[in-house]
């Protein structure tokens, strides 16, 4: 019987699980969601564009409205006041959804330590894979989305099981102002006052 | 053109001083421009001659600067006002001087109206309030914010600000 079944069809059937089949199709069917605020944009841009051509990829349909996405590209820097913004598009993506943080700023706030901006989105929302550059090429963001398709490939489920894991915050804790003096004991520098003053 | 400049300056100041005869202590002249520093309590007085004397019609600029800690400095707050008649095209700094605990300065917007959004960003940046303003809120920091980022005793990183927000995990969102 399962000999003749493999004569009458011969290699067109192919035996996988279902986690695998969904996992294989939304890895090659990303939308991305183009959060774009700063320079890293224009390179986002130029990744879709004709030199680079990301639709190589299967992942050049950019959608401006949240629920037609599933993959946030976050470029460039978020301020306080955009983080809320930032939030609520997020959680209105339609799962299964992937965060990609690109650039410096968007990862750490980069050479904005400033009050008015936020120092890496991570501490505030769950980011899949992070780009450093200032900004990214184009192959950066390319290899991202590649690495991106192998993380679904192989850790994807068909309900999602696996983000349900991730119920703790990813990353760093909230600011204190002792870790800037931690950061210095680290490399050997001592302050003189044991408090951080954060005016001088 | 260099020759012009200071001889329509000085017209403005002979207008000006028939009205003020108080300013004449506090003109001065720097690279071909005016400046006069008036008292905080006369400012609207004197702005509204400004324009209606001297027929200064446009305000080009109105911000503020910090002199903490600044050498030879004696006020906290500096208010500084551009003018420019575009007729005459003729140019006036003024500026006013403010200490802690009364930042407060009567609004120019009844004046000239471009004020509106300066005035919002002075006091954003720096807290001083100006009375009588039509709309008087923060212009670009959140409401929330109760700061003023621009003074010189503030961190640059902020008290925390930028911290205060939830954080959603990806089993949540």
């Amino acid at each position: 019987m399962a000999s003749e079944v493999k004569k009458q069809l011969g290699d067109n059937i192919f035996l996988t699980t279902l986690d695998a089949a969904a996992s294989w199709a939304r890895a090659n069917s990303l939308w991305p969601m183009p959060f774009a605020t700063a320079c890293c944009g224009i390179e986002l841009m130029s990744t879709a564009a004709s030199r680079h051509d990301l639709s190589r990829f299967g992942s050049e349909v950019m959608r401006f409205s949240p629920r037609q996405c599933d993959l946030m590209i976050v470029a460039g820097r978020v301020a306080m006041k955009m983080l809320p913004v930032l939030q609520r598009i997020w959680m209105q993506m339609p799962e299964p959804k992937w965060c990609i943080s690109m650039g410096a700023c968007a990862c750490s706030g980069g050479v904005f330590d400033t009050y008015a901006v936020v120092q890496g989105i991570d501490r505030f929302m769950p980011v899949d894979i992070y780009i450093p550059g200032c900004p990214p090429r184009p192959e950066q963001l390319i290899k991202a989305i590649v690495d991106l398709q192998e993380k679904i490939k192989s850790g994807g489920t068909i309900n999602a099981r696996e983000f349900a894991l991730r119920d703790t915050a990813e990353g760093p804790t909230r600011f204190d102002e002792d870790e800037l003096i931690r950061i210095r004991e680290l490399n050997g520098l001592k302050l003189d006052s044991p408090k951080y003053d954060p005016v001088h | 053109m260099t020759l012009e400049a200071p001889q329509a300056g000085s017209d403005v100041q002979e207008l000006l001083l028939k009205t003020f005869p108080a300013i004449a202590q506090s003109w001065s002249s720097f690279q071909g421009q005016q400046r006069v520093i008036v008292p905080a309590s006369q400012v609207l007085e004197f702005l509204t001659g400004c324009r209606d004397t001297a027929a200064f019609d446009q305000l080009i600029d109105l911000t503020c600067v910090d002199l903490l800690e600044m050498p030879g400095a004696v006020d906290r707050f500096e208010v500084v006002y551009f003018l420019l008649s575009v007729d005459v095209g003729v140019r006036l700094i003024v500026k006013t001087y403010l200490n802690e605990p009364d930042l407060t300065l009567p609004s120019a917007t009844k004046v000239w109206f471009g004020a509106d959004w300066l005035e919002r960003e002075v006091y954003d940046m720096f807290g001083i309030i100006f009375e009588g303003h039509p709309n008087f809120k923060r212009l670009l920091l959140p409401e929330e914010f109760v700061s003023f980022p621009l003074r010189k005793d503030y961190p640059q990183q902020g008290r925390g600000e930028r911290h205060n927000f939830p954080v959603i995990t990806r089993s949540q969102s």
